[in-house]
């Protein structure tokens, strides 16, 4: 049984999360979907620190919230007048979008109830401390990621690296 | 009432079928990314319900996503780069007239 605040926080966010990632795709101004998206990703971050992941959520609003929409606001910025809306979907293209999502949606939907509907509350875990996570992060043992987390630290550096020749004025 | 997975997976469900939606529908280049960036975000979620649910005292799905979250970061500078480029050679980043290097 769960207290009533945190049922009113999950209707809250799980409102915000359908109706603003809806609006994300719908809207046809391109940098009110960029807000749009940022609402959505703070919504997942409340689901991260619900489900006591606390540093993923952190992590969640410090890379999405922090990162990534300010390069997609500098990049529409950049590309497009802030006044400009997108032109009216055709009938057609709006067909085949909706086939696509709602034959998804009915699919993914109709196997997550049938199979999960009722399976699994929410078992008791003690809270990850920052310790386990450095732990698990940088140890070469069974249940640790020193791998990924270089092979990580080699992408990113690849990644900036990539960014400035592409993006390099010639 | 109590919260199950059903409960999680919903909401993350419906927000990727928005970013189907966007992806097939969406013209300009840069709304195709926040389409895609939906997408990820969904998944995500799911890799840390069951990581939770199921397991609750691994963590696996939580660095899972942890990494995602790094990959889709690096993803997202590089694809703007791209466009942004794309844009300084062609005034446009509409997809349906960019067929340049299409033969």
């Amino acid at each position: 049984m769960e207290s009533v605040g945190s049922i009113i926080l999950y209707f809250v966010v799980a409102l915000s999360m359908i109706v603003f990632s809806v609006l994300a795709v719908t809207t046809r101004k391109i940098l009110r979907a960029a807000t749009y998206l940022l609402f959505t990703l703070f919504a997942a971050a409340v689901v991260y620190f619900m489900l006591d992941y606390e540093f993923l959520g952190a992590v969640q609003i410090a890379v999405y919230a922090g990162g990534i929409v300010v390069l997609f606001v500098f990049s529409i910025l950049l590309t497009s007048r802030p006044g400009d809306n997108s032109e009216r979907l055709t009938s057609r293209s709006k067909a085949l979008g909706f086939v696509g999502a709602l034959g998804m949606l009915g699919l993914a939907g109709w196997a997550l109830v049938s199979r999960c509907a009722n399976f699994a509350s929410l078992p008791a875990m003690e809270s990850l401390t920052m310790s386990d996570l450095g732990t698990a992060l940088m140890g070469t043992g069974e249940n640790q990621y020193l791998l990924p987390f270089e092979a990580v630290s080699v992408l990113l550096l690849a990644c900036i690296i990539g960014g400035v020749v592409v993006a390099r004025k010639r | 009432m109590e919260f199950t997975v059903i409960y999680y997976l919903i909401p993350a469900l419906i927000m990727f079928c928005c970013g189907v939606y966007g992806f097939i529908t969406r013209k300009n280049m840069i709304a195709m990314l926040i389409s895609l960036e939906l997408m990820l975000n969904a998944v995500d979620i799911n890799f840390v319900v069951f990581n939770r649910y199921l397991y609750p005292e691994a963590m696996e799905g939580m660095f899972f996503t942890l990494f995602a979250i790094a990959i889709a970061a690096a993803e997202t500078a590089l694809a703007i780069a791209i466009i942004i480029n794309i844009f300084r050679s062609n005034k446009t980043v509409d997809v349906r007239t960019l067929n340049e290097m299409k033969f």
